[in-house]
């Protein structure tokens, strides 16, 4: 298959551009809800539009009523959310929760997807525990109790989280917290008696959540896939808001690049366009350079990740971690050669630096991503 | 995405089918030096029989240049099938069966800008490896600035005369042929160049090689006195050799980054790791390597697929170039960094005559040759970010 969008996925593009351009813009989405204080960090109406496109349920299975799509497709949509740093429950809920219910039995899938197909349910993805992302090692437990388990324990950087209707819950069910096995993932709805949200602002503007669960109760349908074979599920998981958080960063990287050689074109000083110095035409190049490698590695690891492949997971950290690199540069670069006025609140390359430090510790950040490379590559 | 898959299914069979006949094991074995690349030529002689079987076989197919007509010598493959060719060589490890500037450099050149009779006569003879062709461009005064070249063909009725001197010249004391950029107009810089080709054995043409840092002499200085060029080996036309020579500058740069290779089969930290590796800090190194490595690689098949079908835009190969052979020299930084003291070793016979310090020696010319990082990124900025004043 070769690396470039087919004429379908070229015409989702177009369109998906100019809707976010619009919809989705920074005045009319990111710093409304920031500047309201909202306490979901992102618009409702703006998700039913996304319904509307057919957006929300681009990765559920046609036989669910969704349209069957890929990674790649939804790569498209996330890079034109993080080009207008779109606040969205998009990567969370249809892109990861979506991935973890096709492994849900029928009756879980049947009372959550219609939801997030009509745009109006949101998932949360509750694995961290901690500041850094270790998903190899899972402590929040849950026992069997009944016919069900109950759960007790604390995951961090739920984002979204108090705005969900389920939370999806990577617990241990048997074994050593840093056991492979022994890991189950749980759908728990949001009104389960015992769960309590710390909802925080983060620097991006986004909620999150500090989720504690004391002894809440779940039935035993509130399992998705194996109870103590969880892991391969949650891989899945893993996998898709990596590669997900990869084309969203590009998308940032793309949008903060070309607010800054816009800039250059403009901005005079010495009598001349500071974009004619060579000393920021070859910052700018070289910066170009990198931002089309990390766009190639992550369309690379979609279309691995689509195709089933088993180097999918050697290309997804590759993306995340190349992504996650780029994209820091451009934004590092951006406030830098937009001198003062990059420090202000006025301009929104501050903007783009803000999203990107969230996206990188999103599913992991680019060292332990690099790290992970060189594991599966046998060092 | 399932049309292609079908369609080429019994293609890549067919493919591998042929390659398991008739690529020989010996030809599946990574390249150790120099002397078994099989460059063609007049004066080929095969380094082993394997080679010579290799080639043979390849040819007769038109496989030493898969995507060219058949008419021109190639086997006419569409693009998704070239690149199913290449893949399948990629995975049996199989060496080029022809190495050619030919190939790389001037037979794009020649697809685009040749008369018919050139494009049938020199591209066949490419194809076939018969004649090995070198590349007359850089001047002693004319580096970076190469449009300032004054390498001149004064015009003697039917025929040029070319007196000059050009350098950096690859290989030209092996070569046949050359093509040449020479001042026809000293009027006008940019339209007063010519794309001219000449045999190398024409009275008048000496070479020198020039012996480099790492010890070898790939590169020549190359005298022109009084040599006759008759008219009808120009490529393009008078005076409008520049648009020839920047076309075919793209596919060199193309060549040097690396773009469409094959050897990319394991990380450098997985091959390095192998003699142990207890410094945590070089292994950290070595990932980051890889994750660039690997991203490139990603960059480099898209790359490839975007030039056979005319996407892209057509000032790419500059930036692939750039971060290619940037790449590569931080790679052979680390091959030397992983070897220790083993890999200062000049000449014993356990380093294969120190081939890695040569490599990584030799590498620091990829980010010089066929154009260095500063202009590749002068004309990055210039032609695709059209920052102002570039």
């Amino acid at each position: 298959m070769p690396l470039y969008h087919s004429e379908d996925q070229a015409m989702l593009a177009d369109t998906v551009t100019g809707f976010m351009a619009d919809e989705g813009s920074i005045p009319k989405q990111l710093r409304r809800w920031r500047d309201a204080e909202c306490k979901d960090g992102f618009g409702h109406e703006l998700w039913g539009k996304f319904a509307e496109m057919g957006l929300t349920g681009m990765l559920v299975s046609e036989a669910d009523g969704g349209l069957g799509m890929g990674h790649v497709e939804a790569g498209i949509v996330l890079g034109e959310i993080g080009r207008n740093l779109t606040p969205s429950p998009f990567l969370t809920t249809s892109v990861m929760g979506v991935t973890a219910l096709a492994g849900a039995s029928d009756d879980v899938r049947g009372r959550y997807l219609p939801g997030v197909i009509e745009g109006r349910t949101v998932l949360a993805i509750a694995i961290d525990e901690g500041a850094k992302h270790r998903p190899e090692r899972i402590a929040c437990k849950a026992e069997r109790a009944g016919n069900g388990f109950r759960l007790s324990g604390k995951k961090d950087f739920v984002v979204h989280g108090a705005s969900a209707d389920m939370l999806i819950v990577a617990a241990r069910t048997s074994g050593a917290d840093d056991d492979d096995a022994g890991v189950t993932l749980f759908a728990v709805p949001k009104d389960a008696a015992g769960i309590s949200h710390n909802s925080v602002r983060l620097v991006d503007s986004a909620m999150a959540s500090h989720v504690t669960f004391d002894n809440v109760e779940l039935d035993g349908d509130a399992v998705i896939g194996e109870v103590d074979g969880g892991r391969a599920l949650l891989n899945k998981v893993l996998s898709a808001g990596r590669v997900g958080a990869a084309a969203e960063q590009c998308g940032v990287a793309s949008g903060a690049f070309d607010r800054t050689t816009d800039y250059l074109k403009t901005r005079k000083q010495f009598g001349k366009l500071i974009g004619e110095f060579q000393g920021l035409q070859h910052r700018a190049a070289h910066l170009y350079a990198e931002l089309e490698i990390a766009q190639a590695a992550a369309i690379k690891a979609q279309q691995l990740l689509d195709g089933g492949s088993e180097r999918a997971d050697l290309m997804v950290s590759v993306a995340k971690a190349k992504a996650g690199e780029v994209c820091n540069l451009a934004v590092r670069e951006g406030v830098q050669m937009h001198g003062g006025v990059g420090m202000t609140d006025e301009y929104d390359i501050g903007l783009y630096m803000k999203r990107d430090r969230a996206l990188s510790e999103f599913m992991g950040d680019r060292f332990y991503h690099t790290d992970r490379v060189a594991k599966l590559s046998g060092y | 995405m399932s049309e292609p898959a079908n369609d080429l299914g019994p293609f890549r069979a067919e493919v591998r089918s042929w390659l398991e006949a008739n690529c020989p094991s010996e030809m599946r074995e990574p390249i150790r030096d120099e002397a078994e690349v099989c460059w063609g030529g007049r004066n080929y002689v095969p380094h082993s029989p394997a080679q010579k079987a290799w080639l043979d076989a390849c040819v007769a197919k038109g496989y030493t240049v898969p995507d060219w007509p058949k008419a021109y010598g190639g086997a006419g493959m569409s693009a998704p099938q070239a690149k199913i060719w290449r893949e399948e060589l990629s995975r049996i490890n199989a060496r080029s069966p022809l190495n050619s500037f030919g190939i790389w450099m001037l037979g794009p050149a020649l697809l685009k800008f040749g008369t018919e009779e050139q494009k049938v006569h020199y591209l066949n003879e490419v194809a076939q490896g018969k004649i090995r062709w070198c590349q007359g461009y850089s001047e002693p005064g004319s580096g970076s600035d190469l449009v300032s070249l004054q390498t001149f063909g004064e015009d003697m009725g039917d025929h040029w005369q070319v007196n000059g001197q050009k350098i950096w010249t690859s290989y030209a004391d092996k070569a046949d042929w050359i093509f040449c950029l020479v001042r026809t107009d000293k009027a006008s810089k940019y339209q007063g160049i010519s794309f001219l080709l000449f045999d190398m054995a024409s009275p008048g043409v000496t070479t020198k090689p020039i012996k480099l840092i790492s010890g070898a002499s790939p590169f020549c200085e190359t005298f022109f006195d009084n040599v006759k060029v008759p008219k009808n080996q120009i490529v393009g036309e008078l005076n409008r050799g520049w648009d020839v020579a920047k076309y075919l500058l793209g596919h060199e740069r193309e060549m040097i980054s690396g773009a469409g290779g094959t050897d990319r089969s394991s990380t450098i930290g997985a091959t390095l790791s192998k003699n142990g590796l207890d410094e945590p800090v070089l292994r950290a190194e070595l990932a980051k390597f890889d994750v660039d490595a690997l991203a490139y690689a990603a960059m480099s098949e898209k790359f490839m697929d975007e030039v056979k079908v005319g996407k892209g835009h057509p000032a790419k190969s500059n930036m692939m170039k750039y971060s290619g052979t940037e790449l590569n020299k931080r790679r052979l930084e680390l091959v030397m960094a992983g070897g220790g003291s083993e890999a200062l070793e000049w000449d014993s016979i356990e380093t294969q005559g120190g081939a890695r310090p040569r490599n990584w020696l030799r590498t620091k010319a990829n980010s010089i040759e066929g154009g260095t990082s500063e202009v590749m990124l002068n004309v990055i900025a210039k032609r695709i970010l059209d920052l102002p004043g570039a």
